[in-house]
């Protein structure tokens, strides 16, 4: 008796919820019948709709991926506040991946077939998407994958909210080609399959497009500490840019390495698209000053919808966090969720996916995002100079590029 | 486009980097030289006594930039003393609770502290969090000494090698010339005979262990210069650094000194003209095969057992 009554009381507030956010907020958060918003027996009530979210919060991973975890949080949090989604508050369900790749595969089996999630907010690495991609297109879940990667990809089930390897690449040695009329480079990276892939894609446009030459390319191990050797031959070739795409804690000794060297940004270009402010947390604004960074976001990017998002998620984590590329991704991913749920007007995952295409954010930090319908993000590029404090200059953007994951003539 | 005379730079620099790798090596294998090769303990949780001199060095540059900035300058050296307490302090604490109870068993050794390596990595990751941070290191430690126009000589490389030549002589000395030495090395060779001739094995243990443990903080503290600082950075050196001790013979503390010098000078040249990984596929293939050839490593202790 108890029980019905504060189910129907529970519905009745979720009515007036719905209500207020439809009065405030227009059409997105009207109520549709639990019935009609799933019809494949997700964990959705009439109040209530359950996510996952899947990252590592431990484990050698865990630097990178609770920037993250905290934005799609942020996120969620922010949608709930404002109405939710079809009337519905977002519930979460948060499984650790351990940076462990079959481990990965176990949770997303976990959230898809037990929790029955009506989406899934996750994955950092590319290792670890591949690990989940199966499971996700067996069980047909859905999945929101924040990372900037190497492209050659592309999954009726997961949507790409991070820059594919043309998006991030490719206008970034044209700005340097053209500012620093930039002639010869050294492509440097670490030894898996992101920065081997990525340095392909720019050998190509720098040999074919920019008729300019690469006077070295190598790869160094995951967790390599040592970069003296290497430095000593960027100063033998003495190349107008090195192009870098060393990650992890390698990263750190590669720029204090090189700083102590003396290769400093008065002598030497450097382009990453390795190091967000993130990264620069561990290696030190003052190790890498004047050197450049390619990405789609930076945390000091100026415009409206950027200072409320800083001035969010500094309210929730702490005056001193820092927003990076990814954690600016992330944030998206339940915001484009919300949009493609309310324009299909139910969960399931095949009207999500049919609805996707075309949706726009206007509110997006970066500014402006529109979904392909190959699953990535139109999106700009930006130029960021590093500075002192661990912040970027944003010195150039581009005007809006079309995604391309499996780019012609650059494989 | 190349000049000889930057051929000539090139080379000294290169000749530097041998020996500041050299140094490095040398740096972290020399607390496990007196852990496993004079105790025979497999401290898989060496690489985080390692982190530990590095969050100390973090910390106190904290300190130092928000209430003494007066020490800016100098808090490094503190940073280096500081680490070696709290690592050698800690050492003795786990010497005491886990380690003691294994000096028999060395497999179960490796399994227990490899549990430790992982329960003190989320220690750190729990209260420094996830995300890797950065001690502001003092100016006159990461410029670089200009002898010519086209070479620079890292000052934080001079640095590291002047630390490690102090610490292993410091280390030699107190092996080969101290009291203690002697009750060190009596216990390596025959256990029971030294405990029957009067020595306290139970101490020279415990102190043996704490004073590696004390080195591999300062090692960390040192390579905040050169490398990064977050909750498993002391794992990246691990394995270079068993390597360096197995591959020197464990015993032999001379034996470490030669293989972080092989390993040092093979890794660094071969890198210089072939590229990363492929100098690090030759370089562990030439260890392997020494060891096949060799499998007690580059120098023993001829002792009868």
């Amino acid at each position: 008796m108890l029980k019905q009554w504060s189910r129907s009381a529970r519905t009745l507030l979720a009515c007036s919820i719905g209500f207020v956010a439809a009065a405030n907020n227009h059409a997105h958060a009207e109520t549709v019948p639990t019935a009609q918003a799933t019809t494949t027996g997700q964990a959705v009530t009439d109040t209530e709709v359950t996510v996952g979210q899947l990252h590592s919060a431990t484990g050698t991973m865990a630097i990178s991926e609770t920037g993250s975890i905290q934005a799609e949080r942020l996120a969620i949090d922010q949608i709930n506040a404002s109405g939710g989604i079809l009337g519905r508050q977002i519930k979460i369900i948060q499984e650790d991946g351990a940076s462990d790749w079959p481990t990965f595969a176990e949770k997303a089996k976990k959230l898809l077939v037990s929790d029955k999630v009506a989406a899934v907010f996750g994955c950092w690495t590319s290792a670890s998407r591949k690990a989940v991609l199966p499971v996700f297109e067996k069980e047909n879940g859905l999945l929101y994958y924040p990372t900037f990667y190497e492209g050659l990809e592309q999954s009726k089930n997961v949507f790409y909210t991070g820059q594919e390897a043309t998006q991030q690449i490719l206008a970034g040695l044209d700005w340097v080609a053209k500012e620093k009329k930039a002639k010869t480079f050294f492509l440097i990276g670490s030894d898996y399959i992101w920065p081997r892939t990525s340095n392909k894609i720019a050998r190509k446009h720098i040999e074919n497009v920019l008729k300019g030459t690469v006077v070295g390319e190598e790869y160094y191990p995951l967790g390599h500490t040592q970069f003296g050797s290497l430095i000593n031959k960027i100063k033998l070739k003495k190349p107008d840019v090195v192009y870098a795409i060393v990650v992890g804690g390698s990263n750190v000794s590669f720029y204090k390495q090189l700083k102590a060297a003396g290769v400093t940004s008065d002598k030497q270009t450097l382009l990453t698209i390795s190091v967000t402010e993130d990264e620069l947390l561990g290696i030190g604004g003052e190790n890498m000053v004047g050197f450049y960074a390619a990405m789609k976001y930076f945390q000091s990017l100026d415009n409206e919808n950027n200072k409320k998002f800083v001035k969010a998620f500094k309210a929730k984590y702490g005056p001193k966090s820092v927003i990076g590329d990814v954690t600016q991704a992330a944030y998206l991913g339940p915001w484009l969720w919300r949009a493609a749920v309310e324009k299909a007007k139910s969960f399931d995952v095949d009207k999500v996916v049919a609805a996707s295409p075309d949706i726009e954010l206007k509110t997006a930090p970066e500014g402006y995002v529109k979904v392909h319908k190959n699953h990535h993000l139109w999106s700009k590029l930006r130029i960021g100079q590093v500075l002192a404090d661990g912040q970027f200059k944003v010195l150039y953007e581009s005007g809006l590029i079309e995604p391309n994951p499996f780019p012609k003539g650059y494989q | 486009m190349t000049s000889v005379s930057d051929l000539f730079s090139v080379l000294v620099m290169q000749g530097f980097n041998g020996l500041s790798s050299f140094s490095v090596l040398l740096l972290m294998a020399l607390g496990l030289a007196i852990i496993f090769g004079q105790m025979g303990v497999i401290n898989m949780a060496h690489g985080e006594f390692l982190t530990i001199g590095a969050y100390t060095t973090y910390l106190l540059s904290e300190v130092s930039q928000r209430w003494a900035p007066w020490l800016q300058k100098s808090y490094f050296v503190f940073a280096v003393l500081v680490s070696f307490g709290l690592a050698a302090g800690i050492g003795l604490l786990v010497e005491h609770v886990m380690v003691r109870h294994l000096y028999r068993r060395p497999l179960d050794t490796l399994l227990a502290t490899w549990g430790l390596s992982l329960i003190m990595q989320q220690g750190f990751r729990s209260i420094f969090g996830a995300k890797e941070v950065s001690a502001v290191l003092p100016d006159w430690l990461m410029g670089s000494f200009k002898p010519t126009q086209s070479i620079d000589i890292p000052i934080n490389g001079v640095f590291v090698m002047g630390l490690t030549l102090l610490l292993t002589s410091a280390v030699f000395f107190m092996l080969l010339r101290t009291r203690w030495g002697v009750w060190v090395r009596a216990t390596t060779q025959n256990r029971v005979m030294a405990g029957a001739a009067g020595i306290n094995t139970r101490k020279v243990d415990r102190s043996a262990f704490a004073l590696g443990c004390g080195l591999a903080g300062i090692a960390g503290a040192a390579f905040t210069t050169i490398g990064s600082t977050g909750p498993t950075s002391g794992s990246l050196y691990i394995v270079d650094t068993f390597l360096v001790v197995v591959f020197g013979g464990a015993e032999s503390l001379l034996g470490t000194i030669a293989s972080a010098f092989g390993i040092a000078q093979t890794q660094a040249t071969s890198e210089f003209f072939l590229t990363g990984s492929t100098a690090k596929v030759l370089t562990l293939t030439s260890v392997i095969l020494i060891l096949m050839l060799r499998p007690q490593g580059l120098f023993t202790i001829r002792v009868r057992r």
